[in-house]
């Protein structure tokens, strides 16, 4: 079959660009063969979902944004993290973004790229980790909160300054300890503490003009991306239970006002998948911060919208665990204010745009 | 899997070229037009400022160039569209002709009525409106009662017509209306009437809730046409007029009408707003982005020959509401008293545009006919 594991490391080993087409089926196919309720379900309960991660982790997608003799996709960007959409429909609760993210920072700095899901730190507006050099060696301290994924993370790709110079560090499972937490989708959140001693081999200056806003931008172009492909599959599963569902005698879908609440949830659902995508392209044309902005922020307002129009089609079964809906709206009522919520978003852009003036407002609008 | 696709705006780097051209002309041109006149955006009307446009090549853009068209780029024509937009351009002598009117022409007229109108429309020198709506169906189109009965050498229609914007000043009104037998979208056809040319139509105003003269009744009593005047297939009027519909609801009119209270509001704010300053208009500069981009995309599927009739429905749907948001959001940033008389710009800008908010979900189709459309594309009707 064209599209298991197998064929897609093959293709990504020779080095051969793959079309968007084949990558987004070739992560459909992954997801939705693996992403059953059950899995999700263990995955709220801490259990790492360890032989889907050594599929996905075979099939190459970790390394979306690294560069092509690296594993990566050869690709144009916005192409490649089409995977995320992807992962964002079926739920996938694995630290996909996370690694991609992590490989990115890593391959930037020409360091090694560990196998096995990565992390990134930090992720908030925490105090800095220190990094310090000792002798040939380094040594890094402080700690970082809202980890994603930290506690089955095999290194995390720190960025740390050192003398006012980003510095990315590869620290591997034992440099820190790990308290959990979790989002409202039970996906592990932890606080790392640091105290980790690091050879030459694992620290090195961030790839020009990656800093802290970077990252910040990149995950929030990453969790827009997760939360379009979730409000598409809330759409997608939202019209096809209200033409299941039958209440005086006939299906739901039929009523005009069930109707009008799809209309809009598909309408808000559009215009994040839109932001998303331009978010994406961004991230491949130098991280531009505005359509990353964008992007988190109309998803972002789009999310809480789209989750509340969802189960109020669905009813009260869509309020039970038993049905899967919860998996999409959890994540999305979490996504939204990660790597920055949509006044975060708003205020940078809006300072922006008043620093400009009114006379080029619209000037900064077509031209970002 | 149910799917609402957007595909990405096709690239035209022609169209930034295209884009500091347009805004040079339009600073000299729009010198002297005060913020309240610059906020009647698209129903603001000029006719020699429309000939100046056509003179530019900025009307019937796409057009061969056989029709006096020019041949070029949907999203060249974009960028013109919503540069005239943003900056308040009065452009409704010449923006029907160019969004409708005349692209309908060009796919279903006669070689005469082409070689006839297209230049004048491309010139800026004819003016259309669209007869569609009546006294008794507005949203239910197919409900037309105004009927073309043929006689020798052409027709006799009687009827009237509602909420024709601009028929007073206009050069040709598009008639979709009965000319046979048959239930609802049967039976009907479009002419091309010339309002000039043509005795016994009467106009009359219908005044807004401002008391602007825009809309207008035309009653057709015993008007003849000629065999001429109708516009492509003989009963075909129902797919005509809903593929016309496409081009009516996707432009960047259906998200931009207010724009201008965004600019003057942040002049009132200055550059360093308050942090509920910063993030209400950020926000609204991110619906306005997100938004663009979907009406590109729209404007790429059209330059692809696709019929994105749907897509138009969503853009029209988020657009209506974000420009009806934009005046509440403003009246709560900046403390204020509205008011049509004020001199300040801010304060004119913002009254006309309160005034005019509640027609943008109701003109070039409701609201909820938006979200039947919408709902009709997910397989629910």
């Amino acid at each position: 079959m064209l599209l298991s594991g197998d064929f897609a490391r093959q293709d990504f080993a020779l080095g051969r660009a793959m079309t968007e087409s084949l990558i987004e089926a070739t992560a459909e196919r992954l997801f939705g063969d693996h992403c059953t309720p059950r899995l999700l379900a263990a995955a709220e309960k801490g259990a790492f979902a360890a032989d889907f991660w050594a599929a996905v982790e075979e099939a190459g997608l970790p390394r979306a944004l690294v560069p092509e003799e690296a594993g990566g996709f050869g690709m144009p960007v916005a192409e490649a993290l089409t995977i995320l959409r992807v992962a964002g429909r079926h739920a996938v609760p694995l630290p996909l973004g996370e690694t991609i993210a992590a490989s990115w920072l890593l391959a930037g700095a020409g360091l090694a790229l560990p196998d096995g899901p990565l992390t990134i730190a930090p992720v908030g507006k925490d105090a800095a980790l220190a990094l310090e050099r000792r002798g040939d060696a380094w040594h890094l301290s402080g700690s970082a909160s809202r980890v994603p994924w930290g506690r089955d993370a095999v290194a995390v790709a720190v960025l740390a300054t050192h003398q006012g110079v980003p510095m990315v560090a590869c620290v591997a499972r034992g440099g820190f300890t790990v308290a959990h937490g979790s989002n409202l989708a039970r996906e592990p959140r932890d606080t790392l503490d640091f105290d980790a001693s690091l050879g030459a081999d694992a620290v090195a200056p961030a790839a020009s003009g990656v800093d802290h806003a970077s990252l910040r931008a990149l995950g929030a172009a990453m969790r827009s991306l997760q939360m379009a492909g979730a409000m598409a599959g809330l759409l997608d599963m939202t019209t096809k239970y209200a033409l299941d569902r039958t209440q005086f005698g006939k299906p739901i879908g039929k009523f005009q006002a069930i109707q009008h609440s799809l209309a809009i949830l598909g309408a808000h659902q559009a215009a994040a998948g839109a932001a998303a995508t331009g978010g994406a392209e961004a991230v491949g044309d130098g991280l531009r911060v505005f359509p990353i902005a964008v992007a988190k922020l109309r998803t972002g307002e789009a999310a809480g919208l789209c989750a509340g129009l969802a189960h109020q089609v669905h009813g009260a079964i869509g309020f039970t665990y038993e049905h899967s809906l919860h998996f999409l709206t959890k994540r999305l009522l979490s996504w939204r204010n990660e790597f920055g919520n949509e006044a975060e978003w708003g205020l940078m852009l809006g300072r922006h745009l008043a620093a400009a003036g009114a006379d080029r407002l619209w000037h900064e609008i077509t031209a970002a | 899997m149910v799917d609402l696709p957007f595909a990405p705006p096709p690239p035209c780097p022609e169209a930034e070229t295209l884009r500091l051209e347009v805004r040079d002309f339009l600073a000299e041109a729009l010198a002297d037009r005060t913020p309240a006149q610059r906020a009647e955006s698209w129903s603001g009307h000029d006719a020699a400022f429309s000939r100046k446009v056509g003179a530019k090549g900025w009307i019937g853009m796409t057009w061969p160039k056989q029709y006096g068209g020019h041949e070029r780029r949907a999203l060249e024509r974009y960028v013109v569209l919503e540069e005239m937009l943003a900056a308040g351009a009065p452009v409704s002598h010449h923006w029907i002709a160019d969004r409708q009117s005349g692209p309908l022409i060009l796919r279903v007229g006669t070689d005469e009525q082409k070689e006839r109108i297209l230049p004048r429309i491309a010139r800026g020198e004819a003016m259309f409106c669209i007869g569609m709506s009546e006294p008794d169906s507005g949203s239910d189109l197919a409900a037309t009662r105004t009927r073309a009965e043929a006689v020798q050498g052409g027709f006799v229609v009687n009827g009237t017509k509602l909420w024709t914007s601009g028929a007073h000043q206009a050069d040709f009104m598009i008639l979709f209306c009965r000319t046979g037998g048959g239930e609802r979208h049967e039976g009907t056809s479009q002419f091309l009437v010339d309002l000039k040319a043509t005795s016994s139509i009467q106009i009359r105003p219908v005044h807004a809730l401002t008391g602007e003269h825009h809309f207008n009744e035309v009653v057709f009593t015993d008007v003849f046409l000629p065999e001429t005047a109708l516009l492509g297939k003989l009963g075909d009027g129902w797919n005509q007029v809903t593929s016309e519909l496409a081009y009516e609801r996707s432009g960047p009119e259906r998200f931009l009408s207010s724009f201008l209270i965004m600019t003057e509001m942040l002049r009132v704010i200055g550059p360093e707003p308050s942090e509920r300053a910063a993030i209400a208009i950020g926000r609204l500069a991110a619906h306005i982005h997100a938004l663009r981009r979907m009406s590109r995309s729209v404007a790429g599927m059209l330059q692809a020959g696709e019929n994105p009739a749907l897509q138009a429905a969503l853009v029209k749907e988020l657009g209506n509401s974000l420009e009806q948001e934009i005046p509440e959001i403003a009246r709560l940033l900046v403390d204020c008293e509205p008011s049509l008389e004020s001199d300040d710009a801010f304060l004119a800008t913002l009254s006309l545009i309160t005034l005019h908010a509640p027609s943008f979900s109701l003109r070039g189709g409701t609201r909820e006919i938006m979200r039947g459309m919408i709902a009709r594309g997910l397989g629910l009707r």
